[in-house]
């Protein structure tokens, strides 16, 4: 009668389950099951130690789960089994100290080698400096003075707000775009140092083979070699705060003269950038590239509609000091941050924070609905 | 009975203590640490010489390595810090030297403190200076640009499989608490960094 | 029985009203306080979880903000380890250390009282911080600096809430060693120990030496954030990662403290249906002793990304193998224990084979995260999460859930429902695996863990692993049920309860009078363990 209701709850169970697994496809569970083997001699040698070490324990777990399974089917009082009383034997208990030592070392000789080969970091032909900032990544190319911030993708970033309304499913690469891409040349021995600016990150790329720490006032340093090209994706690894989950990677891999072709528009995107900050902006220039850089940089706490999160982050919308007509309180209070706010002076230009202020100064109820020029932020810099 | 709870009091006592003393350990766990870091190079602090300490036979003329200087300002800093050039190649023994360039972009006077960091770690070992900005404090008046100079030796012992290190500094405001500068001093004794 | 028995039944007074719990200094009572007490923190953290797996039941965010969210994270993890797991453990010790080494009472009563009441106490100042400006402690159990730092006014309140846990737990630890150690009953030699007790004087050993590190690093963090030091701090000299450091010298052997003392339940339990004496008594000892002193030698495992030099990294590599060496000795003896026994299948029996199998899953990828270049991939995956819950929820909480099944009967003189019993068991067996096993594979596909969204190629195994999740918070009510049953009423147990048990505890009647032993039993070679 018992087990009679208990084969019921375990039919059901089984065939909910089925429902649920057939009803998306099988190879949607079967892509999301196993480590990546990733592009780079690291990554494969990764892969390679660990499926071997999987293997072991598989084999060590089906041995052991044997014996086990065999005594509880064999030495059972309902069978008539009669409990032997012996409790002791040296051969048996020198036996399971011994093999497990061997299988261990066997295991600890690959893992060595493979430690020691990802420690080379030397013989780089070039170097880049990643930055983790709550919640983007910046991107120094040391050797060629390119500098950029990389942020969570607009679409990304309106669908992942609670009770947004948009089908995570309709989003090309959910969670998992940005606005500036990584690009690196492929065959190229890469240096990748990692620090941060205010709490620990992790910068984390399967397909590269690795993870590591990126910690405020220290640098790590660590190496790849991409060995096809392509856009390989990654997340930030080290709780980092509330936006943590939003803060991806994406590793855009060229052959070498491409990359060359990149480094060359790079320069010349950084140059006008700079330009951009001297020059008098029209109203609706500012509202609109105020738009993309209040959705980018400030929409994680303040919110889309500058509504703020209650008991954490004021709201813009009605604020004393988005609507003071000296704007200079404003522009110092983005500048340098204050709490929990970060401080946009390195990851924002003047033309972007001039840009950020205009929108929110004009959006919202809010009154003020002034012109904020990339001069303004510049003198108070 | 009674016989019983004397005892029972004395070990308690005894393991209180020792739970008082592990306490302590964890305090005592930052001094062992530092000194790690300093045989082991966790962490990549660099270590300081003196002038006469460095021994020009040492150099080693057949060998070069490539020293970057990477600069980071902490956000609370209204400065800029920039090396002068990314990039110097050195011959292991020898003094080398390399000039920063760092800018008070604020209108008001501001005190800053460089913490170094060298990667790879292992090649903080071997690596000393024998002047640096980083050992005091510096403080720059309101748009004062001021240039700041490292002189370093990369010991001739450096491992031949390290061709490339990093050093990199990152500027934090310093504080104006006399806690905060007390524990620095400590730190550096500790540290030997100056 | 013996005589102590009969002479006790004569003043087998119990104070009566809330007093007899609130000023309680009787080790049965106070254990009975410390398992309720467990188990509605069990349902806490429970209900947090719940939360979690709702959020994560689809991709998107749909029911709460990321930071609350992260809070759930938190505490849902100091709950269960300072809320439910080590007061359970201590509740087991309370009630059965006395009863199985032939003591009166814990050496120390009123300390006794003390350690436990401060429980309740601290969590209220725990839990106190989700009505508080900045919201309740969202960084991580673990705690790590500069983002801890980063928590509102909750911030001194979890700094106090951590201290006020070390101080019980510590003083739990002193007064089991104290009782161990002097109140024996005479021929209740240290080798023949029941092995729950030695299991717990050597988690009580852990604790005094491990807490009060943690107490340490969190009142470095204190100082840091309010007095102006700068332990953490990079811009004073300090550094965050030595943090990390120092909570690890404490939170790798806090994993054996809560461990350990569930090896020892089923250490007792096995040999009972087995009705054949333990295997490798002696062995079993030393590979407990040894397990718990590597455990202080293995802590940067847990954060081989920080950048440590390659000795260091290998060091430790090294040094994580080798935990697996004694923790097998220990499987192994345990199956030696079960083989060629005379095996039935009662609900302890069931729990702790479940143990057995599934300690033996975590004990696995633990293996594979301690391969250090592997580890750079695995680390701060749901692959790790999985691994901890696979020694934590069935490795641990089902020791204790073994345990609770096998002494009820001796603490309230009336069998439980065994076919309750074991509709728990399956259950929670089915649904634990459905729950924690996927956890595996979105690991290593790339799953990070701490994240309240999620790409959309995790979302199907995300969904099962929530119903799982479902499944196996309600079917933890059925255990409600059946001690509530089994308090009020059921079959009479005899003394013995189970036809295979032995030790002084089992010659007690069913339940126990309130004192027990006030005239020390003696002990033989013929009435001990084995
Ligand atoms: C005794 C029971 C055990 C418990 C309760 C336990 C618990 C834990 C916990 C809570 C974590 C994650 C901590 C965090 O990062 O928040 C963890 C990680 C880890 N455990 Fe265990 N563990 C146990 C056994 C083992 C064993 C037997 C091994 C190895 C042989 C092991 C190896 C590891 C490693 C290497 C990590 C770090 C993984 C990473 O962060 O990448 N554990 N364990
Ligand atoms: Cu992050
Ligand atoms: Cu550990």
């Amino acid at each position: 009668m018992f087990f009679n209701k208990l084969k019921q709850i375990i039919f059901g169970i089984t065939a909910f389950s089925l429902l649920i697994i057939s009803e998306a496809a099988l190879a949607d569970y079967m892509n999301v099951l196993n480590l990546t083997e990733g592009v780079t001699p690291t990554s494969k040698m990764v892969y390679g130690l660990h499926m071997q070490i999987l293997y072991i324990v598989t084999a060590i777990g089906v041995v052991v789960f044997s014996v086990m399974c065999w005594s509880i089917y064999h030495h059972r009082k309902s069978k008539g089994a009669v409990a032997e009383q012996f409790h002791h034997s040296t051969t048996a208990e020198i036996t399971w100290t011994i093999i497990p030592i061997i299988i261990l070392v066997v295991m600890a000789i690959p893992a060595t080698k493979a430690l020691v080969f990802m420690e080379q970091t030397g013989d780089a032909e070039m170097t880049i400096k990643v930055t983790g900032y709550q919640w983007k990544w910046k991107y120094d190319y040391l050797d060629d003075d390119i500098s950029f911030f990389s942020s969570m993708s607009k679409d990304s970033n309106d669908a992942r707000q609670l009770g947004s309304g948009i089908d995570p499913k309709t989003i090309e690469n959910y969670l998992l775009d940005v606005d500036n891409r990584v690009v690196l040349p492929i065959n190229t021995k890469i240096r990748i140092l990692t620090t941060a600016a205010d709490v620990i990150h992790d910068w984390w790329v399967p397909a590269l083979g690795w993870k590591r720490d990126a910690i405020p006032g220290f640098i790590n340093d660590n190496w790849t070699y991409i060995e096809e090209p392509g856009v390989y994706r990654g997340k930030c690894a080290e709780l980092c705060g509330r936006d943590h989950a939003f803060m991806p990677i994406v590793v855009e891999a060229v052959p070498k003269a491409e990359y060359a072709v990149w480094v060359e528009e790079q320069k010349t995107m950084q140059l006008a950038a700079a330009e951009g900050a001297e020059r008098e902006w029209t109203k609706d220039e500012l509202l609109e590239k105020g738009k993309d850089v209040y959705a980018a940089n400030c929409t994680a706490c303040h919110m889309a509609e500058g509504q703020g999160v209650e008991g954490l982050f004021p709201a813009l919308s009605g604020s004393a000091i988005v609507n003071n007509t000296d704007a200079s309180e404003m522009i110092m209070l983005i500048l340098n941050g204050k709490n929990m706010m970060p401080a946009f002076k390195d990851i924002l230009n003047d033309a972007d924070i001039a840009a950020a202020m205009t929108h929110e100064r004009n959006s919202w109820g809010n009154t003020v609905k002034d012109v904020i020029q990339p001069s303004d932020v510049k003198a108070m810099r | 009975m009674n016989l019983m709870k004397n005892n029972a009091t004395k070990t308690a006592k005894k393991l209180g203590l020792v739970a008082v003393a592990m306490f302590g350990f964890g305090y005592l766990m930052v001094p062992i640490y530092n000194v790690l870091c300093e045989v082991t190079g966790i962490n990549g602090k660099t270590g300081q010489i003196s002038q006469s300490e460095v021994k020009i036979e040492d150099v080693d003329p057949d060998r070069l390595v490539t020293v970057e200087f990477d600069t980071n300002v902490n956000p609370n800093l209204p400065w800029t810090f920039k090396a002068k050039k990314f990039k110097q190649r050195v011959r292991p023994g020898e003094i080398a030297e390399a000039i920063f360039i760092v800018k008070n972009e604020s209108t008001n006077s501001v005190v800053g403190q460089a913490i170094p960091s060298v990667a790879p770690e292992l090649a903080s070992l071997f690596f000393n200076k024998t002047e640096c900005f980083c050992f005091v404090n510096q403080t720059l008046a309101p748009g004062e640009t001021k240039e700041m100079v490292v002189r370093y030796v990369v010991g001739s012992e450096l491992p031949e499989k390290i061709t490339t290190m990093t050093l990199s500094y990152t500027f934090f405001k310093a504080s104006e608490d006399v806690a905060t500068k007390t524990i620095i001093d400590q730190k550096k004794s500790i540290k030997n960094n100056g | 029985m013996s005589e102590a028995v009969i002479h006790d039944d004569h003043h087998d007074h119990k104070p009566s009203g809330i007093g007899r719990w609130l000023f309680s200094t009787n080790h049965k009572d106070i254990g009975t306080m410390y398992l309720v007490f467990a188990l509605i923190m069990f349902f806490v953290g429970g209900a947090m979880s719940m939360v979690i797996r709702a959020e994560l039941f689809q991709p998107g965010i749909q029911y709460v903000d990321p930071q609350f969210y992260n809070s759930m994270v938190t505490v849902h993890a100091l709950v269960m380890i300072f809320g439910a797991l080590m007061p359970a453990g201590v509740g087991l010790a309370n009630w059965m250390v006395p009863l199985m080494i032939g003591a009166p009472d814990m050496a120390l009563p009123r300390m006794n009282n003390m350690s436990f009441w401060i429980l309740p106490f601290a969590f209220t100042l725990l839990l106190s911080t989700f009505f508080m400006q900045g919201g309740a402690p969202a960084g991580g159990w673990t705690m790590y600096p500069p983002l801890v730092l980063q928590l509102g006014d909750g911030f001194p309140y979890l700094v106090f809430a951590v201290h006020f846990l070390g101080i019980s737990s510590i003083m739990g630890a002193i007064n089991i060693i104290a009782t161990v150690f002097n109140m024996r009953a005479p021929g209740m030699t240290f080798m023949r120990l029941p092995l729950f007790v030695w299991a717990w004087i050597i988690t009580a050993f852990l604790l005094i030496a491990a807490m009060p590190v943690l107490a340490g690093g969190v009142t470095m963090l204190l100082t840091d954030k309010y007095f102006g030091t700068a332990f953490f701090d990079a811009a004073g000299g300090g550094d965050p990662v030595m943090f990390q450091h120092i909570f690890w010298f404490f939170g790798h052997p806090e994993v054996y403290i809560l461990v350990l003392p569930s090896f020892g339940v089923i250490s007792q339990i096995i040999p009972t249906f087995s009705r054949k004496p333990l295997f490798g008594y002696t062995s079993m000892v030393y590979a407990t002793a040894s397990i718990a002193f590597l455990s202080f030698f293995v802590w940067a495992h847990h954060m081989f990304t920080v950048g440590m030099p390659l000795t260091g990294e290998l060091f430790f590599m090294y040094a994580t193998m080798s935990i697996a060496v004694p923790t097998g000795v220990k499987i192994f003896n345990w199956m030696a224990t079960m083989w060629r026994g005379s095996m039935t299948f009662e609900t302890p029996m069931l729990f702790a084979i479940g143990v057995l199998f599934m300690f033996s899953i975590g004990g696995f990828s633990g293996l594979m995260m301690g391969i250090t270049p592997v580890d750079f991939q695995y680390h701060d995956t749901y692959f790790i999460v999985a691994h901890f819950h696979y020694v934590i929820v069935p490795g641990i909480i089902f020791g204790i859930i073994g345990g609770i099944y096998f002494w009820l009967p001796k603490w309230t003189g009336n069998m439980y429902d065994e076919k309750l019993g074991k509709l728990h068991f399956w259950i929670s067996t089915i649904s634990v695996n459905v729950l924690f096993f996927p956890m595996h594979f979105i690991g290593l596909a790339g799953m990070p863990r701490r994240i309240p969204d999620y790409s959309v190629q995790f979302a199907d195994w995300n969904s099962i692993i929530s119903i799982g999740g479902f499944v196996f918070g309600a079917s933890q009510l059925i255990l409600v049920w059946v001690v509530i049953k089994c308090v009020r009423g059921g079959e009479k147990a005899t003394d013995q309860v189970w036809e295979g048990a032995h030790g002084l505890e089992w010659t007690l009647p069913s339940p126990p009078p309130f004192h027990t032993f006030t005239t020390p039993p003696k002990v033989t070679d013929a009435t001990a363990h084995s």
